[in-house]
């Protein structure tokens, strides 16, 4: 019910009915001046902007100018942060030096990608189940869930290894798909079935009501409907999970065809002389797709980082 | 329809798929976590049951106790300092400024990029000879010899908290962000109404209301970086003689450098509890919160 009152409201604020204008133009008046700010105001706030997104970025910018600087700067002093007669030349030599990089960008992306799939298809089903059916236990099954996020992969080193080594999957992609997508299950459960539980539950029982089988509306109703919601989960998982190729790739892959780019160029940072401008220039390569992704699908990705977490 | 038994039974086999997975991937390691630490397991097949000795072992060594205590120092610095950071950067995002959009967008990276290749970037940072912080030190006469940050014990441990906060505030901002953005705007239009400032709204208004999302994410933060390993891991490996040496990577170091599986079970277990201690308090937190907002 409650559903399908704040539908309709959302449908009435958005359609240009006549009496809405005149109330709109006062409200925005209130809003345009409880938001003017002194000049005193804008510039404290566009510094402490300045100053905080110096804080996120420094590290950023410095590798990214470490990465035009050739070596024989690098390793003078006093320090410059500017580069001088700086070029592009580490993005070509890199791939001499580390010479399984383009395979360790493809391991990274092939791992991600097999984890969402895994992810979507057995979160998709579970979150409908929650956000539709009541039985006992099912508060706290979704409890349950949650706290599997609270035990990070590093607690459960030693028994997944083992399980790992007798499963045979040691040293093979699987070592690092299975526990990894294990891990982005619960957050995507809570955050499907926050989106599901949007959908009017009218929807489904008109279907019902037709003669249409449970696994019929999962298909053809529920599923269309929550396909926007699918595609925000798959993309927070996607970069959740090639964000956090690190340890389980550490511990249970030791064959260097199989490393995702984190564990490729952690070798490679390890090593007593650490080529600098390359290793920066190899994880620029390495962060682009990601980058392309949060400025094309920002809006998304404020939406499915926040959603579940705020309200449920 | 909800209720009738052939529903139920459908709801468990759409369920199943992820219950099983967790089952066997999560459930089943952490049981057989808390069976290992009472065993001498190790490298070889066969193992046998050796009681308490593991426990006993671990915490009549000494350090344990110190490692424990290193590791809340080092959770609560990271967590408080996330919290502060990502709360002002949530009021500066929150501002209605030409920019706003951008700005949030750049807050993201950290959070997005693969956590270890950000980690590189700090590494070349902290380093000594050429790194930026010790060379802008130097450039500005603050220090007058090259400082190799992370070989000290002191600075190393310093340094991993602030990558850790610079891994944690992004995600503290944005969650903080959708909390403030949240709260009624008629609150704030009523405020200036009756003529109360910006800093008055923000202090009577703002921050009350944002009480249980700060301590919620405060808590989430926490277990979060409880269990932080990577960021230690590669910029120190726990060193320099231990001085970043965290329960994590201390069970790490026993169990997968040592190959003592049975002490290193023992270590994992205590971390459990801990973080279970949090999850218990994380959960009441949430119901008591919700259970307010109701009435």
């Amino acid at each position: 019910m409650s559903d399908v009152a704040r539908t309709t409201e959302v449908a009435a604020v958005d359609s240009p009915a006549a009496v809405k204008p005149a109330y709109k133009v006062r409200k925005r008046s209130v809003k345009a001046m409880i938001d003017r700010y002194k000049w005193y105001e804008i510039v404290l706030i566009y510094a402490g902007m300045a100053l905080f997104l110096f804080f996120i970025l420094a590290p950023f910018i410095e590798g990214f100018l470490v990465s035009l600087k050739p070596l024989s700067q690098l390793f003078s002093t006093p320090y410059n942060f500017i580069p001088e007669n700086g070029s592009f030349e580490a993005y070509f030599t890199m791939w001499q030096s580390v010479p399984m990089l383009a395979l360790y960008i493809f391991n990274s992306f092939f791992i991600s990608t097999v984890v969402t799939l895994i992810v979507i298809a057995v979160v998709v089903p579970a979150s409908y189940a929650f956000a539709r059916f009541q039985f006992s236990g099912s508060g706290m099954m979704l409890g349950g869930f949650l706290a599997v996020n609270m035990f990070s992969g590093a607690v459960l080193l030693i028994p997944l290894f083992r399980l790992m080594r007798s499963m045979g999957l040691l040293n093979t992609y699987w070592a690092m798909i299975v526990p990894g997508a294990a891990f982005l299950i619960p957050s995507s459960i809570w955050l499907l079935r926050t989106y599901m539980l949007r959908i009017p539950r009218e929807l489904d029982e008109a279907a019902w009501v037709d003669g249409a089988s449970r696994l019929y509306t999962l298909r053809r109703v529920v599923l269309p409907l929550a396909m926007p919601g699918i595609v925000v989960v798959a993309i927070m998982t996607f970069i959740g999970a090639y964000a956090q190729q690190f340890i389980f790739a550490l511990t249970f892959n030791s064959k260097s065809e199989f490393m995702p780019l984190p564990i490729g160029l952690f070798a490679f940072f390890g090593k007593q002389e650490v080529i600098w401008n390359e290793l920066m220039a190899a994880s620029f390569v390495g962060i682009l797709p990601v980058m392309v992704v949060i400025v094309f699908l920002q809006r998304y990705l404020v939406a499915g980082l926040t959603a579940g977490a705020v309200k449920q | 329809m909800t209720s009738s038994r052939s529903a139920v039974m459908f709801a468990l086999a759409l369920l199943a798929p992820a219950l099983i997975y967790i089952l066997i991937i999560v459930a089943y390691p952490l049981f057989d976590t808390v069976v290992l630490s009472f065993t001498n397991a190790a490298l070889r097949p066969t193992y046998d049951f050796v009681g308490w000795a593991n426990y006993e072992r671990i915490f009549g060594a000494g350090n344990f106790t110190e490692v424990i205590l290193r590791t809340f120092i080092w959770t609560f610095f990271s967590v408080a300092t996330k919290m502060i950071i990502g709360t002002l950067g949530a009021t500066l995002l929150n501002a209605a400024i030409p920019g706003q959009s951008v700005f949030r967008i750049l807050t993201m990276p950290p959070w997005i990029v693969p956590m270890a290749i950000g980690i590189f970037m700090w590494g070349w940072m902290y380093n000594g000879q050429f790194g930026m912080i010790s060379g802008i030190l130097q450039n500005t006469g603050i220090i007058d010899k090259p400082w190799p940050i992370l070989a000290y014990g002191d600075s190393a441990f310093w340094a991993t908290i602030v990558t850790d906060v610079w891994i944690g505030v992004p995600m503290v901002t944005i969650y903080m962000l959708a909390a403030m953005q949240s709260i009624p705007k008629d609150l704030y239009e009523a405020a200036w109404t009756d003529g109360a400032g910006r800093f008055y709204r923000f202090r009577r208004i703002t921050l009350p209301l944002l009480v249980p999302a700060l301590l919620t994410m405060s808590l989430l933060s926490l277990i979060a970086t409880f269990n932080s390993f990577d960021i230690i891991w590669i910029l120190t490996q726990g060193g320099p003689s231990g001085s970043t040496t965290t329960m994590i990577i201390d069970t790490y170091k026993t169990a997968m450098g040592s190959r003592k599986y049975g002490e290193g079970a023992a270590r994992a277990v205590v971390i459990c509890i801990f973080v279970s201690l949090f999850c218990i308090v994380y959960f009441r937190a949430v119901r008591k919160l919700s259970q307010g907002e109701a009435k």
